[in-house]
């Protein structure tokens, strides 16, 4: 024990001979609260996907599985036969969720791509080049942050219905590829506050913009661009209202949409909880995956990106 | 992260690229920032600008995809002003919304208040923040089956309490409450860590002027931390109306409207209008109208909340 406090840093040791105090108590007890509510349905989820709908009916209160089956899961990845599922209590309807986890990688994926690439270039633009007019294009981009998504999405489906992209990849990711107001401005504050001393020297050197761009800017900034990659990512896996508009058929349907779809197949009066539980899972899953490699550097970023 | 945050605040527009060196480069460098810029200028032009106009110019007309647009003049802004089913969309919007502010504002602040009481580790803010990075459908489906009425864990949890059960989607007193409370459950932890970012940038030498002087926690609550978090609070709650007033994902996958008119939030009145029906210019109009109803709630923010200006400085 002695050792242990003797390693441990000075505010830990001296927390730990604090006398009770029933304040602090209330106050861990509460944020343990919090904690449990942002948590646990998580775990719930977990329990009710490893369960058959036949058993969570009857045993709702458990808190293991309910007659443990992986059966949910194959139903969603279109695994079991249509036969099989009816009798665990799904639709029987055809879903299959790898191509939807597929057509959710590749959108999420290209949109990120672009729109963080482009709206590096336009923000060395805005940030390191001098040219007439350059704070007045500026915020003017700044200015569409304030348009709501469902102002333009009306107009945008028009857009890419008349260019015969409807239920295409390329429609789906057109609209984001090549710039997000905020990842401009994130970025553009970034290369303002960058020390320009190697960009100078370069320069001297007689590397040109790109050169310098790529080979200077760019890995410089590599850590902010990797944190707007992550929150950019994870914005769009979670992208809902525009996929169901431009994608809906199953050949580019992402796992948002799909979610959605297989709810409303579900039996009305006795739902596939457990096959849409699992369904959940899966749409989490990279999410959560890329939380959990990353999830320090999600976290630092939030006071910055609330400006958004 | 933090400098870099900190930074971002303060610095002005106009800073930047300072005067080339010699001024042999009249034109500056306009020709390479044009070939820096063209991709997004064309996303901007294409994907922002147009369909601005176009959405404007598609509220004074009759469409319905098939054809040419009409030219109606404001006849769909008279129906707008005449149909029921916009004003209810509105008032159980404005309902939504209101909740949203009063939930999600006062959990966020004690959360963040918390935080800054008894525990930073990233871990916890970790913990905090996992429903944030879900996406509105999970939160929605999530919540579709925990408050079951039937064999949903909540209302297991009520009835076991000795108390009625409740149908939370399937009653019309409680369709919003619902949805509100899914949104807040999404966006507590992460308004909490807005607000828990605000209280670390306020120096700790105000709080230890405030303890010499003798004022009791409560005071310094209320006199010092409320009043020099006011940017982050304004901000919170504009970012929370803003986004609540465009509610569709949740209600979507899961109320689809219902009961009746309970839950036809406005993005959903304008999904149905244009999509379902095909009333394109209806639609665009209510549209402009949403457009204009978030505007105003920024340019007060801008006026009166002077969420702009920080009293640190």
């Amino acid at each position: 024990m002695t050792t242990t406090t003797s390693r441990a840093p000075l505010p830990a040791a001296t927390r730990r001979r604090r006398p009770f105090n029933p304040r602090t108590a209330g106050a861990w007890a509460l944020l343990v609260l919090a904690i449990a509510v942002s948590v646990v349905p998580f775990l719930w989820v977990l329990r009710t996907a490893l369960s058959t709908n036949s058993a969570l009916a009857t045993q709702s209160a458990s808190l293991l599985p309910a007659d443990f089956t992986w059966g949910a899961f194959l139903r969603v990845f279109g695994l079991q036969s249509p036969a099989d599922a009816v009798a665990e209590g799904g639709s029987g309807a055809t879903i299959d969720f790898w191509l939807y986890l597929r057509n959710s990688i590749i959108f999420s994926s290209i949109t990120t791509a672009g729109s963080v690439f482009f709206s590096a270039m336009a923000a060395y633009a805005f940030a390191r080049l001098r040219w007439k007019g350059r704070n007045f294009v500026f915020s003017l981009f700044l200015g569409t942050m304030l348009v709501p998504p469902i102002f333009t999405a009306l107009p945008n489906f028009l857009l890419i219905k008349n260019l015969d992209l409807l239920n295409t990849m390329l429609g789906m990711v057109l609209p984001y590829v090549f710039m997000t107001p905020f990842a401009i401005f994130f970025l553009r504050q970034f290369f303002l506050n960058m020390s320009r001393e190697v960009e100078e020297a370069a320069m001297l050197d007689g590397a040109k913009h790109l050169r310098i761009f790529f080979q200077i800017v760019l890995p410089n900034a590599a850590a902010p661009l990797a944190t707007l990659a992550l929150l950019t990512f994870i914005g769009q896996w979670n992208e809902y209202f525009w996929p169901l508009l431009v994608g809906s058929q199953d050949d580019v349907r992402v796992l948002q949409v799909g979610l959605g779809v297989f709810k409303s197949q579900s039996p009305q009066g006795a739902p596939d909880w457990s096959g849409l539980m699992a369904a959940v899972l899966v749409s989490a899953l990279p999410v959560l995956v890329l939380f959990a490699a990353f999830g320090k550097k999600i976290v630092n970023s939030i006071g910055f990106s609330g400006i958004k | 992260m933090t400098t870099l945050a900190k930074n971002t605040r303060v610095a002005p527009l106009e800073s930047g690229a300072p005067a080339p060196r010699g001024g042999f480069r009249r034109l500056g460098d306009l020709k390479i920032a044009l070939l820096f810029i063209a991709p997004a200028m064309i996303g901007f032009i294409v994907f922002y600008v147009v369909p601005t106009i176009r959405g404007v110019y598609l509220s004074f007309t009759e469409y319905n995809i098939l054809g040419d647009p009409e030219w109606v003049g404001v006849d769909n802004y008279t129906a707008i002003a005449k149909d029921p089913l916009f004003w209810n969309s509105l008032a159980v919007t404005g309902q939504y919304v209101f909740l949203n502010i009063v939930l999600q504002t006062a959990l966020a602040l004690g959360l963040a208040l918390l935080m800054n009481k008894v525990a930073k580790s990233t871990l916890i803010r970790g913990a905090l923040l996992l429903p944030w990075m879900m996406s509105n459908i999970i939160a929605a489906l999530l919540w579709f089956w925990m408050l079951d009425y039937q064999i949903g864990v909540v209302n297991q949890f009520i009835e076991w309490a000795g108390l009625p059960r409740v149908a939370f989607f399937g009653s019309e007193e409680w369709a919003i409450p619902t949805q509100a409370i899914i949104n807040t459950w999404r966006h507590m932890g992460y308004t909490a860590l807005l607000i828990f970012a605000g209280m670390q940038a306020i120096p700790g030498h105000v709080y230890e002027v405030a303890k010499l002087d003798g004022a009791s926690p409560f005071q310094t609550f209320c006199k010092i931390t409320l009043p020099l978090l006011r940017p982050v609070l304004v901000m919170v709650l504009v970012v929370t109306v803003i986004g609540s007033f465009q509610v569709f994902d949740t209600v979507s996958v899961t109320t689809g409207g219902g009961p009746v008119n309970a839950t036809r939030v406005i993005q959903y009145y304008i999904y149905q209008r244009a999509f379902t029906e095909s009333d394109f210019g209806y639609g665009s109009a209510i549209a402009v109208i949403l457009f204009l109803i978030l505007a105003l709630v920024a340019f007060i923010q801008m006026k009166f909340l002077k969420g702009n200006e920080s009293d640190l400085d």
